[in-house]
């Protein structure tokens, strides 16, 4: 039981990377720029190896024949455990650098209480993401100014994006009975110390950037025990295409 | 009049002796303009070959594939900023190259014209496509103009690379189940004319090859380099186990050659013109990326100027 916590968990860790990576790797290649395209794909890029890590975490835990590719491909969508925020589409680059940015600023304050994880390994693979996810919060945290505060158009869009998305955020906070045994254990992180400097750091960039804080309700959010909005079935049909068509082959 | 001769007559003395041609250099004008078709068109290709590409990141088989995929597609991108940084130096702006290809004044390798239809491609895309864009490549670290050869060294590198990942896509194919196996032939069949044709018109049929020649745009002509391509790729072929889809493909003792059977030069042409299967697609996803992005490259030079004028202000 006590291991299979540990196992949900990096489920959630991993999920949440490989949902958003997924999301970013669907802009391979359509960039508003050039350098735009490499930097998101780069995150991209980051995130799946993340999930790697988490996975393959996961696949020793389990044991028998599991592996990091069967937990990644061949789960349900109520097996998924990724937050809503991570599955939302890339409406336009105001939603997918908004979503980044939401995600970033939880990623980073996450990780970096997971540097001191009792578990060896979540600890060091937290160590080495938190290199990573320094950079994405940097690069999103100045799109969101440059945006927010660029032109009028700009500004409106990115406004929109925000109303949509900022509701979701406070699923992250939201402890599921696999969390609070995890944080517990020293294993897992404590989401309501993290919760107080999330709404400090991102509250300050969405000032800086010229936009409004929302004054909207949390949205109805409960991605990490398994309800997804309708997004995630349809990135799943994408995502395990291969591995459910061609079911028990090496690639 | 006898000024200019004597500039042309240095031109081809210094790129006969092998030097390289540099940017603040005096070069003919029509020199100029064909290393901004070349080139533009080469990092053209480089952009609009991360679609077909693009296509199966987010199928990708496994995890360690995705990873790769998505690498392999960044790198393309890194080689179209490369290049469209070496056409810069002669006179010509990225957004004005980005314009040629949008309105289709601007060619791009004809090979991404055709769809990918299967993971399978992604391996025949590797060993075949970058294969016989490394041929082209290879000769051109060697040609006259300096950052076009520089950027082409660097290039070589990661295709090399991306041919041998291509290829051990095919080889797991291939050891795998009949169904991977099929896969693998059916993407042979598709790929393997379109790469033919991707060395260009047969020698009597271009038009552009003397002069590239004499400048030393080109080392090698289309039929050359054509050539040299079916003797590498037959025996790894045959290693692999895969049939080349052509019947008169077969050693030629007395050339030391393989010889092999006639392009369809008719499709050749239709996919250049503009008629091949997936033209409007590729292009109309450019634009649309270009269109879609514009709100956003607007804001980051208004914001940059708001800054720099914060700034002044603050300086004041």
């Amino acid at each position: 039981m006590e291991k299979d916590n540990l196992y949900q968990y990096l489920l959630m860790l991993g999920d949440n990377s490989m949902i958003l990576g997924h999301r970013l790797s669907e802009l391979c290649g359509h960039g508003p720029t050039l350098e735009t395209d490499i930097a998101l794909t780069n995150i991209s890029l980051d995130l799946f190896g993340q999930v790697r890590s988490y996975f393959q975490y996961a696949a020793k835990l389990k044991g028998g024949d599991s592996s990091e590719d069967k937990i990644a491909f061949l789960r349900y969508e109520n097996q998924h455990k990724n937050v809503l925020l991570v599955e939302q589409p890339n409406t336009d680059l105001a939603h997918v650098f908004t979503r980044q940015f939401l995600f970033d600023a939880f990623h980073k304050l996450l990780l970096e209480d997971l540097k001191t994880s009792k578990d060896e390994t979540i600890q060091a693979i937290a160590i080495k993401s938190l290199k990573e996810v320094d950079y994405h919060l940097r690069f999103s945290a100045q799109w969101m100014k440059r945006l927010g505060d660029g032109t009028e158009e700009s500004h409106a869009k990115m406004q929109t994006a925000l109303n949509h998305l900022y509701p979701y955020v406070y699923e992250f906070f939201r402890a599921t009975d696999v969390e609070k045994d995890m944080k517990s254990q020293g294993i897992g992180v404590d989401l309501e110390k993290i919760q107080k400097s999330y709404f400090m750091m991102v509250n300050d960039v969405i000032n800086a950037s010229t936009l409004t804080i929302p004054e909207t309700k949390p949205r109805q959010a409960e991605g990490k025990i398994g309800r997804h909005s309708e997004q995630l079935g349809y990135i799943l049909s994408d995502f395990q295409y291969m591995q459910r068509a061609y079911p028990d082959m090496v690639w | 009049m006898q000024n200019l001769q004597n500039l042309e007559t240095n031109f081809q003395a210094n790129i006969d002796a092998g030097k390289r041609i540099e940017p603040k250099d005096w070069m003919p004008e029509k020199y100029r303009k064909t290393h901004i078709r070349q080139i533009s068109q080469h990092a053209h290709s480089e952009i609009v070959g991360m679609l077909p590409e693009g296509n199966w990141i987010t199928r990708a088989p496994s995890l360690k594939r995705k990873c790769t995929l998505l690498a392999k597609v960044q790198d393309e991108a890194g080689h179209g900023l490369y290049l469209y940084s070496a056409a810069e130096t002669l006179g010509i702006s990225r957004d004005e190259m980005f314009h040629q290809l949008h309105t289709g004044k601007a060619k791009y390798s004809s090979i991404f014209n055709y769809p990918t239809l299967s993971w399978a491609d992604m391996g025949t895309i590797g060993w075949l496509v970058d294969g016989a864009a490394i041929i082209n490549q290879v000769m051109l670290t060697r040609t006259s103009f300096g950052p076009y050869a520089r950027a082409m060294v660097r290039i070589c590198k990661e295709e090399s690379f991306h041919q041998r990942q291509g290829f051990e896509i095919l080889m797991t194919l291939m050891r795998g189940t009949d169904a991977q196996k099929e896969m693998a032939q059916e993407s042979v069949n598709r790929f393997w004319w379109p790469s033919l044709m991707m060395f260009g018109p047969a020698d009597k049929d271009s038009p552009n090859t003397e002069q590239s020649v004499k400048w030393k745009i080109k080392l090698k002509t289309n039929d050359e380099l054509r050539q040299r391509f079916v003797d590498i790729i037959k025996p790894q072929a045959d290693f692999l186990g895969l049939t080349l889809p052509d019947p008169d493909l077969k050693w030629n003792e007395k050339r030391g050659h393989y010889d092999f059977g006639e392009i369809d030069w008719e499709e050749f042409w239709n996919v250049v013109k503009g008629n091949g299967p997936c033209n409007k697609e590729r292009v109309k996803a450019r634009v649309d990326a270009w269109d879609e992005g514009a709100w956003f490259r607007d804001a980051a030079v208004a914001y940059a100027e708001k800054k720099g004028k914060r700034g002044e202000e603050a300086a004041a």
